[in-house]
């Protein structure tokens, strides 16, 4: 919406301050000529239609969970809310503290998430680089190879969490009876029950189902690499593995980091598979699944509300601390 | 240009030709939960699409009653009419209430009829919101042939049932049968574990949680050593898994042959001893063990139906909600699908008690049944069960003793609590 009041004066102003001849003739004297101001501003034009998109599907709806966040409005009554401030948020009242940043288990959520988010992308990770190397090298079938290994990604999430929920059941799942008869474990376990194993296990099942597409986006950069940098190794007689970590890892490097930007993405907003593994269990609460408890099954729209917008903040100010750290560019000029 | 708007007139009066029409046949959105009940509530749906000349579209909903009740607050808080009928748990009244339209218009009078509780039960600010369909009280099923197999008696003490459970999968065991479990019941973090510690710790004299003036009554040792009994059976007499079953999860198991006792609503019978069932005419029912006093306790179930007030056709929802809850309905319910009746003449119908011999002491059962604290907490009432069923599902994983989880149970609903409910 601003966009297009910013950009109204100015097309409005130009005609007006100079002719069109007279924008033509100062093209060597002002910063901008006029064919890049006409430019610009149809770029803008184009922008227009995708920024009121944008406005409409993810601004005002933000904007609305930032001011949801500041109200005690409930499910039952999303009208009549009042104005309370920071409450939802922090407050002190009789000796205690309320609020979200008060909740243990708010804590615990983030805890959860932090902890699913850095063993998962960073398995994923590993796992995806070793895949794509695979598939970057020549051998009959690969075409069928690589179309296989995306189908954990093609598969709805909400599917393959259900399908790995049987597959992990503690009676008749499939994973305990191939274990028992391995003789790897003496009798079955409980996989999405026992505090030990379940926070593995929905790494496990991420990690199953977001490598491919790891793989593909570094398959996607191997691709794109010079030939004649391994050439030159070749020639020079360099161990593959010294090949890897001195050409192939800096190069594919700024893919990578993109990749893990994404996953990053992805995992820290973690809800359908730990919802339908474990539900609302506290042991797995992410933060996506506190804020939609408080929400939709507590009825506190106000408050999940406000639980949704430090989900936000929390996704953004971490996805923005690793694009810093990793110097990462998006205006593609960077080298890293 | 013109033939635009010459197809923009003809949809618009189609669109109200179609709209003219609807007040003689309407079209109603109905939601029939998956499962084992699906096909009834199907068949039902569609006798009554046939008898009122009303067509019917039915709408597949979740069968675990959290995700259920999540779906409807969404669906209602938006004030959409994408559900004409909306199938109510015992506990929702209060929480939806506001949503649902005034039905003693259109009773005539037969809600005198049902069970007056939950006819009380089913009323908001004094406006009858739903009608029940069917009630429902937990039983202890039992392996008749286990029990007699092994001298064992039919307990009637939760001591007793564990006692027997650990000694007939001992044994079991020994014999070969290396999947037997003592005792299943509903372990998951969700309303089922609330129904099943609010029963262990009502009848060890603990208490409802929070009692009918409100206050909070959890926090003592009787309650404590109820969660304590129940957390020694998990991993002994009860898979680690019952921490994630929920009823289907433990009829699963139990159906197949691997449990000598559960815990479930009587809808369990049915299926059970049905013909493709390796326990058929194996299982036997009796009211749930008893506390250490002597009491028995059993955690009221039921559903019922109400209208959406949002709804465009509140007339012929109204009728449909009649329709599935009339006696009539309720009958075939009860021979088909082992359904409690609401209506209390049907305890005494011949064709009712030979196809459900159990029924003849559902009455006592029901009558004894102990209501989840969702009156008096209103529309808080499903975050004062979700701290219940984790500070439960806590115990049972071990992670914390009965006394250290119910004291910070009671800490956490006076927060929920605040002032007042």
């Amino acid at each position: 919406m601003d966009i297009s009041t910013v950009s109204g004066p100015q097309a409005r102003t130009l005609p007006v301050s100079r002719s069109p001849r007279g924008a033509q003739q100062g093209k060597k004297t002002t910063g901008l000529s006029g064919f890049s101001r006409q430019r610009i501003r149809t770029a803008w034009l184009f922008l227009l239609p995708m920024i009121l998109g944008l406005a409409c599907v993810a601004g005002w709806p933000l904007l609305r969970t930032f001011y949801l966040g500041f109200t005690d409005s409930s499910l039952s009554n999303l009208d009549g809310a009042n104005f309370i401030g920071f409450e939802n948020y922090l407050v002190y009242d009789q000796g205690e503290w309320y609020g979200i940043l008060a909740d243990s288990l708010w804590w615990r959520a983030v805890g959860n998430t932090v902890y699913i988010t850095l063993l998962s992308v960073s398995l994923e990770t590993v796992l995806g680089v070793l895949v794509a190397l695979i598939l970057h090298a020549k051998f009959p079938g690969r075409g069928l190879v690589r179309a296989a290994i995306l189908i954990p990604w093609a598969i709805p999430t909400v599917v393959s969490a259900k399908m790995w929920g049987w597959m992990l059941h503690d009676q008749y799942g499939v994973i305990n009876d191939l274990l028992m008869s391995l003789h790897l474990i003496s009798s079955p376990v409980a996989w999405t029950v026992n505090p030990d194993t379940v926070l593995g296990t929905i790494v496990a099942v991420d990690v199953w189902k977001t490598t491919p597409f790891m793989a593909l986006l570094t398959l996607a950069a191997l691709q794109m690499l010079p030939k004649d940098c391994y050439e030159a190794a070749r020639v020079d007689g360099i161990h593959p593995i010294k090949v890897f970590f001195k050409v192939t890892l800096p190069l594919i490097k700024p893919a990578l980091v993109v990749a893990v930007v994404f996953r990053m993405l992805d995992a820290l907003r973690i809800f359908d598979l730990i919802y339908i593994l474990t539900s609302n269990s506290e042991d797995t609460m992410s933060i996506s699944i506190y804020a939609r408890q408080q929400l939709i099954d507590f009825q506190q729209v106000g408050y999940g509300s406000a639980a949704s917008t430090l989900v936000f903040l929390l996704v953004f100010g971490l996805t923005l601390g690793y694009i810093f750290a990793t110097r990462l560019k998006f205006d593609g000029s960077g080298d890293h | 240009m013109t033939k635009t708007l010459q197809a923009f007139l003809t949809a618009s009066l189609l669109g109200a030709g179609l709209t003219s029409m609807a007040g003689q046949a309407a079209t109603l959105n109905v939601p029939c939960t998956t499962g084992t009940g699906f096909k009834q509530c199907e068949a039902l749906a569609q006798a009554w699409a046939e008898s009122s000349g009303n067509s019917i579209n039915i709408v597949t909903v979740p069968f675990s009653s959290t995700d259920k009740l999540a779906l409807y607050q969404q669906i209602l808080s938006s004030k959409s009419a994408d559900l004409d009928v909306f199938d109510v748990d015992v506990v929702w009244p209060g929480i939806l209430g506001a949503h649902f339209a005034d039905l003693s218009p259109y009773t005539q009078g037969v809600e005198k009829e049902h069970f007056q509780a939950i006819i009380a039960n089913n009323r908001y600010k004094g406006k009858l919101v739903a009608m029940p369909a069917y009630t429902d009280a937990p039983v202890l099923y039992y392996r008749k042939d286990l029990l007699e197999k092994y001298g064992e008696p039919v307990p009637t003490t939760w001591q007793g049932m564990s006692d027997s459970a650990k000694r007939i999968q001992e044994q079991e065991r020994a014999a070969g049968n290396d999947k037997m479990w003592g005792y299943v019941f509903q372990g998951k973090a969700y309303e089922g574990l609330t129904c099943n510690v609010l029963e262990w710790i009502d009848s060890f004299g603990g208490g409802t949680l929070v009692e009918f003036d409100g206050e909070i009554s959890v926090n003592n040792p009787k309650s404590a050593a109820a969660l304590d009994l129940a957390a020694s059976w998990v991993g002994s007499i009860t898979p680690q898994g019952v921490l994630n079953y929920d009823e289907e999860g433990a009829r699963r198991v139990f159906q197949s042959g691997n449990a000598v006792f559960m815990r479930n609503w009587p809808y369990a019978w049915a299926l059970a001893n049905g013909d493709e069932s390796v326990i058929k005419s194996k299982v036997g029912i009796v009211p749930l063990p008893m506390g250490p006093n002597g009491q028995h306790s059993a955690t009221l179930g039921g559903w019922q139906y109400a209208v959406s007030k949002y709804s465009e056709n509140v007339e012929a929802a109204a009728d449909y909600v009649m329709y599935v809850t009339s006696a009539k309905a309720q009958k075939q319910n009860a021979l088909l699908n082992g359904y409690l009746p609401t209506i209390v003449s049907l305890y005494e119908d011949e064709e009712v008690l030979a196809a459900n011999p159990f029924f003849a002491y559902m009455r006592a059962t029901l009558e004894e049944s102990v209501a989840r604290p969702s009156t008096v907490t209103g529309e808080k009432y499903n975050q004062v069960s979700n701290e219940f069923w984790n500070a439960a599902h806590r115990v049972l994983s071990g992670k914390s003793s009965g006394a250290e989880s119910v004291a910070e149970l009671e800490h956490k609903l006076k927060r929920i609590r605040g002032r007042r409910w």
